[in-house]
């Protein structure tokens, strides 16, 4: 310390000063709410991956999932642009097929806005995609069909989806209540004999052998045939 | 060429990676990004050990190939301006002896880091996935470290070898990528223009490994790879390092010192 020259020690001292000074006199940073851009095409970003497309994919998933937070500010989901946002969750599929993260974020984070439109952009998305990979992505196209047939009250559109697990995700790994969905969004219908006819070939297949699933069901297809035509009260 | 004298140099070479450090700074990264990575696992809401293990495995191998380039860039420079490698070279040991011993003591510091790092993957992954990934690792860094002695001999100058270096890798773990545009639906193969850079581009892939099948995260969270899959990577590092060693054994004869 004695051996440094004082203006060494002075210049140290006005530099530390100044630059405090300086920080100080600066204005504030503003939060300013970025709008979410366009995504790369995927073959740029497996360039950018440097052959690491999984784990880009998983960075760009959480930035993606974060995005509604931006510094000092926060953006409902519903105020995103859905177009990008489908565009971005694409693109991250693409780098990592294999994760169930961005359906996971379609079906529970972003179909989950109070905006009919997005939520059925968002839930054709997760139809789409679950095309792709009808064995694995089953569970967010199960969602789909409750949202469809409760939040959006579209029977329709929920009975297509959930036809589309019916005839698609055929797996050993998928639970038969799952492959069963069409036939009680069909009853919710209205279509009582479809329903019966749908519920009686699933007990003859000898697909479902769980005895409680067995005796659930038959006692589902009584009160059809009992009740004739009329809809039976809705399973909630 | 004797055994000896390659032992002897390779030892020394170990010994200074402890004395520099190395395997200190090799923990203290572990530990930094284990808990960045748990940081990340936090914010993930669902597949968080995927994610903590994907992001964790990318970013040790970054770190693996950049400090195995910088140790022996700065090694061998140093080397070169202490004049200990004209010493070595005075003394009755071949070139090829010098070289090799260099080459099996940089080998043998990356396969402690490759092996370090495996050891903190265990946390997250069985051994049956990490084994696989470690041995790829350590093949692409027996790569990284042979092309690091052939830019220093080659350009003399740290920022130079470096740069270099880190354009090979880059290039080689991309080249898959740019090839598949080069030849994409959006270039036009008729355009003179465009047959030069696909030409660029294939020659380039010609002549690089492609490091983008060597160490994939994906081999810790889906499962090893494919037997066959190990097998081509050792068979590439083998082709590679012996074109790398007789690049860089050429170089080393025909220089004065």
């Amino acid at each position: 310390m004695h051996e440094v020259p004082v203006p060494v020690l002075l210049s140290l001292c006005c530099g530390l000063t100044l630059q405090i000074l300086w920080q100080t006199g600066q204005p504030p940073s503003q939060a300013i709410a970025r709008a979410l851009p366009s995504p790369p095409q995927i073959d740029v970003l497996k360039v950018a991956s440097l052959g690491e497309p999984e784990a880009l994919g998983r960075v760009l998933m959480l930035w993606l999932q974060a995005f509604d937070n931006q510094p000092g500010i926060s953006i409902p989901f519903r105020d995103l642009d859905y177009g990008l946002v489908v565009g971005w969750l694409d693109a991250i599929l693409s780098l990592a097929p294999r994760s169930q993260y961005p359906m996971l974020a379609a079906s529970r984070l972003y179909a989950e806005v109070p905006a009919p439109a997005k939520q059925r952009q968002m839930l054709e998305f997760v139809y789409q995609r679950f095309l792709d990979d009808p064995n694995r992505r089953w569970p967010w196209l199960a969602h789909a069909v409750v949202l469809a047939k409760h939040r959006l009250a579209d029977l329709p559109l929920a009975l297509r989806y959930a036809q589309a697990i019916a005839s698609h995700a055929t797996g050993n790994d998928v639970p038969t209540w799952a492959k069963q969905m069409h036939i009680f969004v069909l009853e919710d219908m209205g279509e009582i004999e479809t329903a019966k006819v749908l519920l009686g070939a699933l007990l003859d297949s000898g697909t479902v052998t769980d005895p409680n699933e067995i005796e659930f069901l038959t006692s589902r297809l009584n009160q059809l045939q009992a009740r004739g035509h009329d809809p039976l009260p809705r399973t909630e | 060429m004797h055994l000896r004298p390659i032992l002897t140099i390779a030892l020394f070479t170990l010994r200074e990676a402890i004395q520099n450090r190395l395997i200190s700074l090799v923990l203290a990264a572990l530990i930094s990004l284990f808990g960045l990575a748990e940081f990340i696992g936090e914010v993930a809401i669902t597949e968080s050990a995927e994610t903590k293990l994907s992001i964790l495995s990318s970013a040790l191998r970054f770190f693996a190939v950049l400090v195995t380039s910088l140790f022996v860039t700065m090694s061998m420079l140093r080397e070169q301006h202490e004049k200990s490698l004209d010493l070595v070279l005075s003394l009755p040991i071949s070139r090829a002896s010098y070289f090799f011993g260099r080459l099996l003591g940089f080998s043998g510091v990356t396969i402690v880091v490759a092996a370090l790092i495996g050891l903190c993957l265990l946390l997250y992954s069985p051994s049956q996935r990490v084994g696989p990934w470690v041995l790829s690792l350590a093949c692409e860094l027996f790569i990284v470290a042979n092309v690091s002695i052939v830019c220093l001999f080659t350009f003399r100058q740290a920022t130079l070898a470096l740069s270099s270096v880190f354009g090979f890798y880059v290039l080689a773990r991309t080249i898959g990528s740019i090839q598949l545009i080069g030849h994409g639906p959006l270039a036009d193969p008729s355009a003179p223009s465009q047959r030069l850079i696909s030409g660029v581009i294939d020659t380039l892939a010609l002549l690089l490994p492609d490091l983008d099948r060597y160490t994939s995260s994906q081999w810790l969270i889906y499962g090893a790879p494919q037997g066959s899959d190990l097998v081509s990577i050792i068979g590439q590092t083998t082709i590679y390092l012996t074109l790398l060693i007789g690049v860089g054994l050429f170089d080393l004869y025909r220089k004065n010192f």
